[in-house]
């Protein structure tokens, strides 16, 4: 297993290689001039080539690559061009904002997309199948800003329930640690804040998880089904086991392959921010810092996210290709062979 | 609209115009303490303009070049006199000084925390910055020693809100007490609805249609009059603005001084933009580009409808144009290089001084590629008396040039101004005292909010 996990982190260098050429190309390829961007319609043309030099713009392609991989292979993802300060702060910052409405929205869509898929295939064809999965197609559909919209003007304006925006209540004392509020709270013993974070996280991680919810249902079910219908379930049954420990033991633990790549795919995907969601309800995570960053053309702050996102998408596959080993035991036996 | 006195109780200008003299108020203290002086004004207004000044390195200055750039050397004469030398006389340097090109800061600050100032700023304001935490929210309290009228308010949290009509829901559920930048239709319910204010001011911006001169066909007078009479101002600004704009007639609004309200704007009239059109020997009109912008501004809400509509405007004279769009560093990049043919842009000037907007954007100074003045427009008489104008001191004195000024412009069409925009903001019915400044800038001094 170590050796599985040394020859993954070994790709990933050839990975984030290749990930910081495509980058660096792409962004250089969109027309458009990052200089005049950052300085606006209001600048006089001395500053524009005054930018330009202070950003080494002036420079050829392949010596403004060389420069920017010298600098990361020192940890240095580059300095902002919009804040002046380090990318790799900028996104970490906006990175734990982000993680907290991620694994709320995974848990969640997890939780109720295994419920709902496995009474679904245990009651197959039954009311409860059918109105769950026309629901989980209506969440895989549902455009998550209009979702998003309609839950703060139930929940928010016309209920007064739950708050609408931000991680927590504006001018609330906090005082970070880790930069996860919800830790945070934990640690200092703030019960207050760890009361109005989890109400914050409610209603943006509910729109967030919508769609994660509906695929994992639908993966649930139909794998569940299709494991339901082995020989070995029917011998399980016919020892005698109670349908319960049939279930969950036999079916479900076999049935969850599928399920663990789906969680963790879109557990992936959830933490390279989630652009709509993080919008709507004013959360300053890293997926409306990407968006804001690519509009403004600030290519070190772009380059950082993407890189950033690579190493989180082979970290997350790498974990789940961990819990396949301790799901399926034949899988051990051929690393070992 | 004129300027007061703040940190400088009184000012004069030298026999020559090049020497201006502050006297700054005594006994003002920084919110870090540290003692306000001539001093306190030097590096702050050194660390802009002095390239050698050892902190000059920690910033982008992207505006005080806009009107700080005459000035060459600020020379502390007493504890609490200060002089500004500017190399030519430059008349509107006492309205741009009320930007906020070059706050005054305090130097302890400054030299404390080098390129970080920024995000922790150290004024003399009526509020003290606290905390900010980024993309989400700005904390500001109170000045306890401010030294004019303590603000009513203890403290104030600046809140982003990215979504529009988030923003506007933020303020139904009395989540936040006052909201800014939010669409007509929003607009438009918070009239209807009793709970709250909807604050309206004139801004001093402008949003115009910019001629490109050097081009052949475009660089005909008649033809740029025919296009001035083709378009109809009050439709975009019914639909596009939805009313809260007024109408341009001349590259400055008229909250400002200078305005030449005596000229009269080209009336929509197909019929006599297509008489021009056939004078200037173009009875069938032409082809044409017309670029619309890619972002929307608050002097151009809604940029591609506008350029639609203008579109149908021209097609109805015999004008084909053709809509061209570039993502908005290109945008820039190319109209200042004067690629365009018609060009749509606009301008905010913050300080509420004519020169900021016919000097800058219509003098044949700013003309030359990368150019701010994308007409690319050059005229030696109006290039004379905007130049004359800046020289002069007082508005008594450069006002008649402005007057002169724009009738040029006007009779030459560098541009078509469409609108001046409305700002508007919405705020709970419980909070008094809410003040507009026309340049966007906001304060929070007197305001005051019912328990």
């Amino acid at each position: 297993m170590i050796s599985f996990i040394s020859r993954r982190l070994f790709h990933l260098i050839f990975i984030l290689i290749g990930v910081s050429i495509l980058v660096f190309l792409m962004l250089r390829l969109i027309p458009g001039d990052p200089a005049h961007l950052l300085v606006g319609e209001f600048a006089s043309p001395q500053d524009v080539a005054r930018i330009r030099e202070k950003l080494g713009l002036n420079e050829s392609y392949p010596y403004q690559y060389l420069i920017y991989l010298k600098h990361l292979l020192s940890g240095d993802m580059g300095i902002s061009i919009r804040s002046n300060l380090p990318v790799s702060q900028e996104i970490w910052d906006r990175f734990l904002a982000t993680v907290e409405l991620s694994v709320a929205a995974i848990f969640l869509s997890s939780l109720i997309g295994i419920i709902a898929g496995v009474v679904s295939s245990v009651r197959k064809y039954s009311i409860f199948d059918y109105t769950s999965m026309v629901m989980a197609l209506a969440g895989i559909s549902m455009p998550i800003f209009w979702l998003g919209l309609m839950l703060i003007y139930l929940f928010s304006v016309l209920l007064g329930l739950l708050p609408m925006m931000g991680r927590f209540t504006m001018g609330i004392d906090y005082q970070p640690i880790t930069g996860l509020v919800i830790l945070d709270s934990l640690l200092r013993g703030h019960l207050p804040l760890l009361a109005d974070s989890l109400k914050h996280l409610i209603l943006p991680a509910f729109t967030l998880a919508t769609i994660p919810m509906a695929i994992i249902a639908r993966m649930t079910r139909s794998s569940m089904l299709d494991v339901m219908s082995k020989n070995y379930i029917r011998t399980a049954r016919a020892k005698g086991l109670s349908s319960r420990r049939v279930i969950f033991q036999h079916a479900l633990k076999n049935a969850f392959l599928p399920i663990v790549t789906v969680i963790g795919l879109n557990f992936g995907l959830l933490l390279g921010g989630a652009v709509l969601t993080e919008t709507i309800f004013s959360w300053p995570g890293l997926g409306r810092y990407v968006v804001d960053s690519l509009l403004a053309r600030d290519y070190p702050a772009v380059q950082g996210c993407i890189l950033f996102f690579a190493v989180i998408m082979v970290i997350v596959n790498l974990i789940v290709d961990l819990l396949y080993f301790y799901l399926d035991p034949r899988l051990r036996i051929d690393d070992k062979g | 609209m004129d300027v007061e006195p703040q940190l400088a109780t009184s000012w004069s200008v030298s026999s020559d115009g090049l020497v201006w003299t502050f006297k700054l108020r005594k006994g003002v203290k920084f919110h870090d303490g540290t003692p306000f002086n001539a001093h306190a004004v030097k590096v702050s207004f050194d660390r802009v303009i002095d390239k050698s000044h050892p902190f000059h390195q920690y910033g982008t200055w992207r505006y005080p070049a806009l009107g700080l750039g005459p000035v060459k050397e600020v020379k502390v004469i007493d504890e609490y006199t200060v002089a500004l030398r500017t190399e030519k006389p430059y008349a509107p340097l006492v309205a741009n000084l009320a930007l906020w090109l070059c706050p005054i800061l305090s130097p302890a600050a400054i030299e404390k925390y080098k390129g970080d100032i920024g995000r922790n700023p150290v004024g003399t304001g009526p509020f003290k910055f606290v905390k900010w935490i980024k993309d989400d929210q700005i904390i500001v309290e109170r000045n306890e020693d401010y030294w004019g009228q303590k603000p009513h308010l203890d403290r104030i949290i600046l809140k982003a809100i990215p979504e529009v009509s988030a923003r506007f829901m933020a303020l139904q559920t009395g989540a936040i007490d006052i909201a800014d930048d939010l669409d007509p239709d929003s607009i438009q319910m918070a009239k209807n609805n009793p709970n709250f204010k909807v604050i309206e001011q004139p801004s001093v911006n402008v949003g115009y249609l910019a001629i490109n001169t050097k081009k052949p066909i475009l660089s005909n007078k008649l033809v740029r009059q025919a296009i001035a009479h083709a378009i109809d101002k009050q439709t975009i600004i019914k639909t596009i603005f939805r009313g809260l704009a007024i109408s341009a007639v001349n590259p400055f609004p008229p909250s400002i001084w200078g305005y030449n309200f005596k000229i009269k704007d080209y009336e929509y009239n197909v019929q006599k933009a297509k008489a021009l059109l056939a004078q200037a020997g173009y009875p069938n009109g032409f082809s044409t580009e017309l670029w619309a912008m890619p972002v929307s501004r608050a002097y151009m809400p809604e940029p591609v409808k506008t350029a639609e509509l203008i579109q149908g405007y021209l097609a109805a004279v015999g004008i084909n144009a053709k809509i061209v769009r570039h993502e908005w560093g290109a945008y820039l990049d190319k109209t200042a290089k004067g690629e365009h043919d018609l060009c749509m842009l606009g301008w905010l000037g913050g300080n509420a001084d004519p020169d900021n907007f016919l000097y800058g954007l219509l003098h044949s100074d700013n003309s030359k590629p990368p150019a701010a003045n994308v007409a690319f427009w050059q005229n030696p008489e109006f290039d004379r008396l905007v130049k004359e104008a800046q020289e002069l001191f007082g508005k008594e004195k450069r006002a008649p040039l402005y007057l002169k000024a724009q009738e040029i412009f006007h009779e030459e069409v560098p541009w078509v101004p469409l609108a001046h925009s409305t700002i508007v903001r919405i705020c709970n019915k419980k909070l008094h005292e809410v003040p507009l400044r026309p340049n966007g800038l906001n304060s929070f001094q007197m305001v005051w909010k019912e328990k």
